[in-house]
């Protein structure tokens, strides 16, 4: 089993006018075999969150603590901490233009893993990763994430979570932006992820819709950069009724 | 209309608006043009176009040096239903693409090019081979000069490549003619030794529907500078400007870009990028468009993009819009200037992906982005062979400042 465990995180953002406070105070622990959903108004510190778990520089974390088993992440460059078994799909996923999807694809296989694929079974795992999640193959020549559409952007991050295989999977609001039918197929691509082994994943949605296709074990309430409530998956058809108006008021005095 | 002024948000990079900012063209487009070389003035480097061009540098190229120079050769490799050839000074076919120079060197090297070399695309004719013309400088010693006019017959397809290398101090004209409906794709593939000088303007004259591509690629030289304008012989043409250049230790670059919309229901498109590693290298692009009352229903963009891989290297770049009429479809701008993506490069390491490859792809593919929509296959390979040759400099350069440090 594996444990990931976020202690008093705070989280700081670098902006144009100096360092802004986001996050004040997150503590969470994901063990791998559970799937947690975090569930929260804009603006309420998810993605910060999401960002300081991958390590993006532009995220500086103030105080606390960040460990894989033990490991302390923030000591970690966003790279070694992928291939500590972290995975983020993100929000906005950024293009690349001129880095073919295959060629991305195929470095970073080869970086988690330390050697390059087998040419053969890589091929055909991909096709069938593809095929799995309605990517056309044409996608492969493509750049990267360039011109996507949003679903396909999202896509293929659920694509490249199941070829890199992960332990942690942090999926920042992947199903913003899905219609029904993608809804459903990134959804048991998750689960597919998931069922594969002993592996956790933190779920940033703002709906709860996508927690018809993904079971949560715990969810949790963030609110003003820190979390307002946790229970388990009751809490989500609550705020499926009631929204988020309970908490805005907890958020704006913190 | 709508207009917008757009940085992709990732790259958060500036972006210049069309507000207090953003200053007339009309002085640039406007600006005199003359076939008399005697109108036009010896700049001294104060004229607006001048101002960053380093005029100790031109070998008087601007000013009075002889450009009688012959020491060239000309390779020649089309297809047998292309006709390349050197053709007169008197032949009908310069100047047919209304260009009249707008500074001393064109007017200079208009005067004194002796011989006009001429490449026509017969009409309705489908060339998929492109067409290969090498100029080759033995020596930059003397000035010469030089006059092209391409001409694509109507809705004829094809793609020439003119290609220079080897050490010149060349001053030319060039003339690109596509005709109705032709589809041209024009590469120039500047290659040049370290000491050649080279001062280049492109006219193209897009016919009405027709579809042309233009890319000038800059590596070599230690001075070149390119003039590219655009106009438009009737409705519905489409022009893509593209521009790869990659300056390195002591190089000075610069291209100027007029697009001039003249007629309605036209498309513009540019997109030029660039590298600067070295002490003083140095990269200019200036990107003018004129929209005119008449050219209702277009649509117009042009980017710039620097990548700064080193200090001691600077990159200016200078977009300007002008918009006489309200009737248009879209116009934007976007200028960006820097190292790295961070953005680009955070996405590869957070997929495990270690900084120094994660480097290594985004420039790579800062460059691929631009080759492939070139789209001539037959160079690509040789583009990307260069620019890797380029980019080991780079990272010699970045391996040598660590080791500073
Ligand atoms: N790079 C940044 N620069 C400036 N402000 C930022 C930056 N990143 C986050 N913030 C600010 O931090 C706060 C939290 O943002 P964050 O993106 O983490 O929220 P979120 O919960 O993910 O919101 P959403 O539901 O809209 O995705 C917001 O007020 C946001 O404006
Ligand atoms: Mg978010």
């Amino acid at each position: 089993m594996s444990t990931l465990e976020i202690r008093d995180l705070h989280v700081s953002v670098e902006t144009e006018n100096g360092p802004v406070q986001i996050l004040h105070g997150v503590n969470l622990t994901v063990n791998s075999g559970q799937t947690h959903a975090i569930m929260g108004p804009n603006g309420s510190g998810k993605s910060t969150l999401a960002y300081a778990l991958a390590g993006h520089p532009k995220y500086t974390v103030t105080s606390g603590s960040l460990t894989l088993d033990g490991e302390d992440l923030l000591e970690m460059t966003p790279d070694e901490r992928a291939r500590a078994g972290m995975f983020l799909a993100m929000q906005y996923p950024v293009e690349v233009p001129g880095v073919s999807v295959s060629n991305f694809l195929r470095s970073a296989k080869t970086a988690i893993d330390g050697e390059a694929p087998k040419l053969r079974t890589w091929v055909k795992d991909v096709k069938t990763a593809m095929d799995n999640l309605r990517i056309d193959p044409e996608f492969s020549e493509r750049d990267l994430n360039t011109g996507f559409s949003g679903g396909e952007k999202k896509r293929h991050e659920i694509l490249q979570l199941e070829l890199l295989n992960p332990t942690f999977a942090v999926l920042d609001e992947t199903d913003s932006g899905l219609d029904i039918d993608a809804l459903r197929i990134v959804s048991d691509g998750v689960n597919r992820f998931s069922s594969g082994g002993d592996k956790g994943v933190l779920l940033i949605t703002h709906y709860t819709r996508i927690l018809r296709y993904i079971k949560p074990d715990f969810v949790h309430v963030f609110v003003g950069g820190k979390v307002a409530e946790e229970g388990g998956p009751e809490l989500a058809e609550k705020l499926e009724e009631h929204g988020y108006a309970d908490y805005v008021g907890e958020g704006a005095a913190v | 209309m709508s207009t917008a002024t757009e940085t992709p948000a990732q790259h958060g990079l500036a972006a210049h608006s069309h507000g207090a900012g953003t200053k007339s063209v009309k002085g640039a487009l406007d600006r005199f043009a003359s076939f008399d070389v005697a109108d036009h003035s010896v700049p001294h480097g104060r004229e607006e176009e001048w101002r960053f061009v380093p005029m100790s540098r031109l070998r008087g190229l601007h000013d009075d040096a002889a450009l009688d120079g012959s020491d060239y050769t000309v390779a020649v490799d089309v297809d047998p239903r292309v006709t390349a050839t050197s053709v007169g000074a008197d032949d009908s076919r310069k100047g047919s693409s209304t260009y009249v120079p707008v500074d001393r060197p064109s007017a200079r090297a208009w005067a004194a090019a002796e011989k006009t070399f001429t490449v026509d695309i017969p009409r309705d004719e489908i060339i998929e081979r492109p067409s290969v013309i090498r100029l080759t400088g033995t020596s930059a010693d003397r000035g010469a000069a030089g006059h092209l006019v391409i001409t694509a017959g109507r809705h004829s397809k094809s793609v020439v490549v003119i290609e220079y290398d080897g050490s010149s101090s060349f001053v030319e004209n060039v003339e690109v003619v596509a005709e109705d409906g032709a589809e041209l794709t024009v590469v120039a593939v500047q290659d040049w030794a370290d000491d050649a000088v080279h001062l280049a303007h492109h006219h193209v004259h897009v016919g009405r529907d027709a579809t042309v591509k233009h890319a000038v690629i800059t590596f070599g030289g230690d001075l070149v500078r390119n003039g590219t304008t655009l106009n438009y012989a009737g409705p519905g043409g489409d022009a893509t400007l593209l521009g790869l250049y990659y300056a390195d230790a002591g190089q000075f670059i610069e291209n100027r870009l007029v697009v001039d919309h003249n007629t309605p229901n036209a498309k513009s498109d540019v997109e030029y990028k660039g590298a600067l590693q070295g002490k003083s290298a140095h990269a200019v692009w200036v990107g003018d468009v004129l929209i005119r009352k008449e050219a209702t229903g277009i649509n117009t963009y042009e980017l710039n993009r620097n990548l700064v891989l080193t200090d001691g290297a600077r990159a200016d770049s200078v977009p300007n819009l002008e918009i006489e009429t309200g009737e248009i479809e879209g116009a934007g701008h976007a200028s960006a200037t820097g190292r790295f993506d961070d953005e680009q490069l955070f996405y590869l390491r957070a997929r495990g992906i270690p900084e120094d490859l994660a480097r290594k792809l985004v420039v790579r593919g800062f460059f691929a982005s631009l080759i492939n929509r070139i789209g001539v296959p037959e160079i690509k390979d040789r583009l990307m062979t260069t620019v890797e040759r380029e980019l080991a400099v780079a990272e010699e350069l970045a391996a040598e400042a660590a080791g500073d440090a």
